[in-house]
């Protein structure tokens, strides 16, 4: 990277703009029969999900003979961008729709395939990421949760920690060791696995926000039993299997527009006749929002040719980050001197309220800051 | 970068690298190094790259002169290619022959207001107008007319940007341009604007560049405390976030030449938002990327021997051309907030 950034100036297709009239148009419609409001629902919603699935927009892009369509990562990209503006209830589907569905495709058994990936794509199943680990965060390789090879299938013993969405999910995906790791590799001996949630064995406990919110979970191993062929690539060599999952996982919308609704909506909070002061924020808002969709659609028209843009993504998932999560406090600042109520006052103030709470986890979730700037420091030839 | 952008661009480089040495000429004080390389560089053409050939151009394209910007920011020698590159795209909008030799533009700041008079006589006067000391012409936007004025009928002040470079008041009352033009396709003061602060974004970017390579390249070098500084977590954090300012700067920079390229009007909404976008984030970026440059090479980055400050004095100067990030921020946030928010939902996905 050092010798020549490359971010090249990628225009959705055409293709991909037509689908954004169609998933406006959706959005719309589902809003005006009450199928959902916006940024409201911390709960999947099962009805929108469908809906969704019936349209042929989760797993767009992935092979006909499982359901898919082959229609391009950039009309994936549009569909993304446009829930996330509008505050969709896409929980239920979205794990399993930006990275799991991708893992399987490319590890999974041809049974698991079958049985799983149709069912994704009519937005009937969710999932949840089973990495970290209570002694295990941003360094995944000190995974300790065993994965026992028997002649009745894999015995799953130890714990998950942070784990979120496991009390809601379907599946999981889950990084569990199966060797120790050798001298010379530390990264050696983990495996990962698709993990039916129903297993006997398998139970969760929730791990509330400090906020109360229900996300988080721990989920706990006992004897727990998987068919031989839940293993997902090579045991033992998840290490090398995770690489191209990540630049799906770090280089989308959500790393930037987690909390956008509160530039949208402290835009109308601020009204039409803002002050210099609040201009400027408003202005250097836009542009930094700006600048890192340009970088996002860069990346995903590089993962669209074939690409693993896994530092570029990193990139964008820490400057993403780092901005998602200063937004709700630039925003107090700037609508500080706003006396009169333009009308979404209370709106604005309790959407304030609930993204600064949030805001701590954007930089954890997915690679910390700190992995990031360590990937990226390789990148550079530092490391 | 399309194959015809990547040769100019590797011809820049070629020049650049030849005569324009960044560690070469930092040691030489008389500048005498810069006759040769302006030289060169009008002999290949770039410094006429947005001209067409009917007007004595080199008609090379937008695209390549911003592919020529971006190596002019990586190597940050004290000439006016930018200024001759824009002062030549003025002149096509007025379909004014190309005059030769080297050009600045004026006005540079949205505030100054130059006029022609009925009597063919200029008034007013603008600030800021880089190398107005050096340059043979004067290329002037007043009103709806360009104007090509010699630099030697004008009163200029002397002055200079932080990098020492000539950056002047320039007095045009009273002075009678060489030929006068009326502008086409739509430019206006705005649109030279927006022009001159792409041209600045993209230099910027170029330079960022740099400043990162150079950064990096030292780090793997410097030993402290028994091994190369490269070594040190805080260290890598910092460049890392260095690398991650220049890529932005780079990707905003390469979306503004792009939309620059195949503009229709200077009043698309989307070409406005990427250029205002590319400058105040690439302005950002310049000084964010400028401080961890410094911070990375210590003291011996912050002498006048070694080259950082060539590259880190022009990002600081370039980003108050044209209008600060800061006078584009307020115009730009006016401009949201007057849409209200779900609008500027339809702008940024419509650009």
């Amino acid at each position: 990277m050092s010798v020549a950034i490359q971010f090249d100036p990628i225009r959705l297709p055409p293709e991909a703009e037509a689908l954004r009239v169609e998933v406006r148009a959706f959005l719309k419609e589902e809003l005006a029969l009450g199928t959902f409001e916006p940024h409201a629902s911390r709960r999947p919603n099962p009805e929108f999900s469908r809906k969704v699935g019936e349209r042929g927009w989760i797993g767009i892009t992935w092979p006909k003979e499982y359901g898919g369509q082959e229609r391009s990562f950039l009309e994936r990209y549009v569909i993304n961008e446009e829930f996330l503006f509008a505050g969709a209830p896409i929980r239920k589907h979205f794990t399993a729709d930006r990275q799991s569905g991708p893992v399987l495709i490319k590890y999974a058994s041809d049974r698991i395939k079958q049985d799983i990936l149709p069912r994704i794509i009519k937005g009937e199943v969710s999932f949840c990421i089973g990495m970290s680990e209570p002694n295990s965060g941003s360094d995944l390789f000190a995974a300790s949760t065993k994965a026992e090879r028997t002649d009745d299938g894999w015995l799953i013993n130890g714990a998950k920690l942070w784990t979120s969405l496991a009390h809601e999910a379907d599946y999981m995906i889950g990084l569990f060791r199966t060797s120790p790791s050798t001298k010379d590799n530390r990264r050696h001996g983990l495996s990962q696995f698709v993990v039916d949630m129903k297993t006997p064995g398998i139970s969760t406990r929730p791990v509330l926000h400090p906020n109360g919110n229900h996300e988080f979970n721990e989920v706990i191993f006992e004897n727990a039993l998987l068919p031989l062929d839940n293993l997902l690539g090579e045991a033992d060599m998840a290490w090398k299997q995770a690489t191209s999952e990540l630049a799906y996982e770090r280089s989308g919308s959500e790393r930037f527009l987690e909390t956008g609704q509160v530039l949208f909506e402290l835009i109308d909070f601020i009204g039409e006749n803002p002050d210099n002061r609040e201009a400027e924020g408003l202005g250097r808002l836009v542009a930094q929002l700006h600048t890192l969709r340009r970088m996002s659609i860069s990346v995903a028209g590089m993962l669209h040719a074939g690409k693993e843009p896994v530092l570029e993504a990193s990139v964008v998932k820490d400057l993403g980050t780092v901005w998602e999560q200063a937004l709700p406090s630039i925003a107090r600042d700037l609508s500080a001197f706003v006396d009169k109520d333009p009308g979404n006052r209370m709106r604005f103030e309790e959407i304030l309220a609930r993204n600064i709470t949030i805001a701590p986890k954007l930089t954890i979730q997915g690679g910390t800051t700190e992995v990031l700037r360590g990937i990226v420091a390789r990148g550079l030839g530092l490391r | 970068m399309d194959e015809a952008q990547s040769l100019v661009a590797d011809a820049a480089t070629r020049i650049f690298r030849d005569l324009g040495d960044p560690q070469t000429i930092n040691g030489i004080d008389d500048g005498s190094w810069r006759a040769p390389l302006w030289q060169a560089l009008e002999e290949s053409g770039l410094t006429t790259a947005w001209v067409s050939d009917e007007l004595g151009g080199a008609g090379a394209g937008m695209g390549a002169g911003f592919a020529v910007l971006r190596v002019a920011g990586e190597f940050a020698a004290a000439v006016p290619l930018a200024e001759t590159l824009l002062g030549g795209w003025l002149l096509e909008q007025g379909s004014i022959v190309l005059p030769g030799g080297s050009l600045s533009v004026a006005p540079t700041k949205r505030g100054d207001v130059i006029t022609l008079n009925t009597d063919g006589t200029l008034s007013g006067s603008a600030r800021s107008v880089s190398f107005a000391t050096e340059v043979d012409h004067l290329v002037v936007l007043a009103g709806d007319t360009v104007a090509l004025v010699k630099r030697t009928d004008c009163a200029i002040q002397d002055g200079t940007n932080m990098a020492g470079e000539p950056l002047n008041h320039v007095n045009f009352t009273g002075v009678t341009p060489k030929q006068t033009a009326k502008l086409q396709n739509g430019v206006n003061g705005n649109a030279l604007t927006m022009m001159g602060a792409a041209t600045r974004s993209m230099q910027m970017a170029g330079a960022l560049q740099t400043v990162l390579e150079i950064s990096v390249q030292y780090a793997e070098e410097r030993v402290a405390f028994g091994k190369p500084i490269a070594k040190f977590q805080a260290v890598q954090h910092n460049l890392a976030r260095l690398g991650e300012e220049a890529a932005a700067a780079i990707a905003i920079a390469s979306s503004m030449a792009y939309s620059v390229e195949n503009m229709d009007t200077w009043t698309d909404p989307g070409l406005y938002l990427d250029i205002a976008s590319a400058k105040i984030r690439v302005g950002e970026a310049a000084g964010e990327g400028g401080a961890i440059g410094h911070q990375a090479f210590g003291a011996i980055g912050f002498t006048q021997e070694h080259i950082l400050h060539r590259f880190v004095q022009r990002l600081w100067s370039w980003r108050d051309d044209f209008d600060s990030e800061a006078v584009w921020a307020v115009e730009l946030g006016r401009r949201v907030a007057a849409r209200g928010g779900e609008s500027l939902w339809h702008g940024l996905t419509a650009a």
